[in-house]
């Protein structure tokens, strides 16, 4: 992916927030080791959380969170008609991640639990690719700040940007951890992207499948490992739902 | 002379979330002084219905990316308290671990990268790195070091992964723990330098006085569950939380606000300190003398310096945790529980204060209802009247509206309000 019109000597970066923990854009200050040379690296324009600075000319716009309300959609349109390249960071802005456990409910539902009688304004919620054309898809609950490292400096270097197409499991054997699966808990490891080093399986629990679907996943072995290991379909969919990020595992009831 | 005055900050920076600053000034007298919260609400009490009881914890830790370790353990304790659920004691101390680096990650990221550019006049901690290296070596040392402890105690240290209800699903290594100890005690001295370097600093000697509400240490500086305490007096056991913060909405803003016994209250690690000052450990009330603060005190711009003094305490904290993990087995960290049906309310002091998950469970371990009472939500009443006073107390002295805007953007970040949190 080569993204032209850059000048690759300080890249000019902007980070946004919609609906959303902002737990993608702290990442990104977090892993203190090398945070100073990342940051000497790029010329950060607007990053509300951490600077005062407002500046509008930013060419990569960072941008978490999912859209949630229709204001958002017209702050999200402005920031792509600057952008040279949007980038959805994190699996809210990705694949609306557990905000979309709001669109279970009716719009009306969900107002009148969290706040009663009072009117709030709020509508469904989407991913930035629903409302704007995405440049890049960063996934993750949160995003890894090595891998979004590596993905800026390449974009700088404009070099091809690569995710694993292998599973979690990879990583996870990789790191010899005992299966989740043996432990009595189901993971979703086997057919969810690889990157993120098996961070669930490595503390002992289950892959919620954050970063989306691995390229080669096999969804009709998944379902024999469900079955091998004695989970109902509605287990296992309570865990694929709840980051809404794993669209292709189509559930079929027979 | 008349002053007429209009500030509208639109986002306040260096604060998590979105929240706008309105005040108006006719003819040198105060008209209207706002503090709306117009985050996005995203309603997680109707999110966590249905979630079953493993996954509700999961779900809390994403109302909010800095303390999404405080969100997990008091949805873990609102699940084990209404299912019944005893954790073993290596896991209470587990868990008590990575509170105190959460603690300490928060109130550094708060204390150098969010308030102190005010300071030291500079937009962000950006600039810092080629005029101040030293402080920001300072930051960037000492939330490393709590980072790391809560990737090795949770996991990770956004969205904790092995803190899980009955206890925790992994232990590190005791020369893990040992390791990290030795590296709490090399940077203690980097705490010394902090505190050193806010002696120097001028925090605004303004006062308005308020309830503060935090937990009531027993015997320790509280964390999770106890009752809470004000500082007018009130006592209220932990189930009977719906008292303090008896939530109302504005229509100018979409947070909620709350109250007590007053039209506003404030919790966080200024009341904290207020309420338990008692319990801290000698060096830290040592380090707060040093930094002129003494309970009672009622400035809230001496929040920054509660979290400096609540982040030496920390680190001592952990030392004394991993000294009495170091005198146990670590092998017996999750409790067997059954599945079933119950109330649970659970309290566990934030970074920003007090926050409380209550959750109904059903025979089936699902969620049925949540609700949950965020610190900054408690906050935000206090805010919106300190506004109102400091503007006063800003025009006696002559100041203008650019000192005027600073100064309110400067108390609302001294609360160190999370947004996000606040409108969950
Ligand atoms: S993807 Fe997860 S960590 Fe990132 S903003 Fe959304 S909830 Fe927070
Ligand atoms: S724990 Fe999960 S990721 Fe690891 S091997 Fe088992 S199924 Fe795969
Ligand atoms: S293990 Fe699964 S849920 Fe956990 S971070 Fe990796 S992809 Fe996400
Ligand atoms: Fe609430
Ligand atoms: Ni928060």
């Amino acid at each position: 992916m080569k993204y032209l019109g850059i000048d690759p000597q300080k890249i000019k970066i902007g980070v946004f927030n919609f609906t959303c923990c902002e737990g993608c854009a702290l990442a990104l200050a977090n892993k203190e080791e090398t945070l100073v040379d990342f940051l000497d690296l790029l010329d950060v324009v607007t990053f509300r959380e951490i600077s005062s600075d407002r500046g509008e000319d930013y060419d990569i716009a960072l941008v978490e969170g999912s859209i949630s309300r229709d204001d958002e959609i017209e702050r999200i349109k402005k920031i792509r008609a600057q952008a040279k390249v949007l980038v959805a960071l994190g699996t809210c802005a990705c694949y609306g991640g557990v905000n979309n456990l709001k669109n279970q409910f009716k719009i009306e539902e969900v107002v009148e639990i969290a706040y009663g009688k009072d009117k709030v304004e709020t509508s469904k919620v989407r991913p930035l690719s629903d409302v704007v054309k995405v440049d890049l898809e960063i996934p993750g609950c949160p995003v890894s700040k090595a891998e979004v490292e590596k993905i800026v400096v390449d974009i700088v270097n404009q070099s091809e940007i690569n995710f694993p197409e292998y599973p979690v499991c990879v990583e996870c054997r990789r790191n010899m951890n005992t299966c989740v699966f043996d432990l009595g808990m189901i993971c979703l490891g086997p057919i969810t992207q690889a990157g993120c080093d098996a961070v669930c399986p490595n503390g002992g629990v289950g892959c919620l499948g954050c970063r989306g679907p691995a390229e080669d996943a096999n969804y009709e072995s998944f379902r024999e490992i469900l079955e091998e290991n004695g989970f109902t379909m509605q287990e296992a969919l309570e865990r694929i739902n709840f980051y809404n990020a794993l669209p292709g595992m189509v559930i079929d009831e027979s | 002379m008349k002053v007429n005055m209009k500030i509208d900050v639109h986002h306040v920076c260096r604060v998590e979330g979105h929240g706008d600053i309105h005040i108006k000034v006719k003819d040198g007298k105060l008209l209207e002084a706002q503090w709306a919260v117009v985050e996005t609400p995203r309603f997680f009490e109707a999110m966590l219905r249905g979630q079953p009881y493993d996954l509700a914890p999961t779900l809390s830790s994403r109302i909010c990316g800095i303390c999404s370790i405080t969100h997990t353990l008091a949805s873990l304790r609102a699940v084990e308290r209404a299912m019944d659920v005893k954790i073993p004691p290596a896991a209470r101390h587990l868990r008590l671990l990575a509170k105190h680096a959460e603690t300490l990650q928060s109130h550094i990221l708060h204390v150098f990268f969010l308030a102190a550019p005010d300071f030291l006049g500079v937009p962000s901690v950006i600039p810092l790195i080629k005029t101040n290296p030293e402080v920001v070596g300072l930051a960037a040392r000492l939330k490393g070091l709590a980072n790391d402890i809560c990737d090795l105690v949770a996991g990770r240290t956004i969205h904790p992964v092995s803190l899980i209800v009955g206890g925790v699903s992994k232990a590190p290594e005791k020369e893990q723990l040992e390791a990290i100890k030795k590296r709490l005690g090399e940077r203690l001295p980097d705490m010394q330098a902090t505190v050193d370097l806010f002696k120097t600093i001028d925090i605004p000697d303004f006062v308005r006085e308020t309830e503060y509400i935090s937990l009531k240490g027993d015997n320790d500086y509280p964390y999770i569950g106890g009752d809470m305490v004000s500082t007018d007096g009130v006592v209220k056991h932990e189930d009977d939380y719906l008292a303090m913060t008896n939530e109302y909405k504005e229509d100018f803003t979409t947070s909620k606000f709350a109250r007590l016994s007053r039209e506003s209250m404030a919790v966080g690690a200024l009341a904290r300190f207020n309420n338990n000052y008692k319990f801290l450990h000698q060096e830290a009330k040592e380090a707060a003398k040093e930094l002129g603060l003494q309970p009672v005190n009622h400035n809230p711009f001496m929040n920054n310096v509660a979290q400096v003094v609540e982040s030496l305490n920390a680190m001592l904290d952990c030392i004394d945790v991993i000294d009495q993990l170091l005198d146990m087995k670590l092998n017996n960290i999750r409790s067997k529980f059954k599945v079933r049906a119950g109330t649970g309310v659970a309290a566990v002091e934030a970074p920003r204060g007090i926050l409380y998950h209550d959750y109904t469970i059903d025979d089936t371990g699902h969620v049925t209802r949540a609700n949950c009472i965020i610190p900054t939500t408690q906050n935000n009443a206090n805010i919106h009247f300190d506004l109102a006073d400091l503007t006063e107390w800003a025009l006696a002295q002559g100041k203008n509206d650019q000192e005027i805007t600073l100064l309110s953007e400067m108390l609302v970040r001294a609360y160190d309000p999370c947004i996000s949190c606040s409108v969950h």
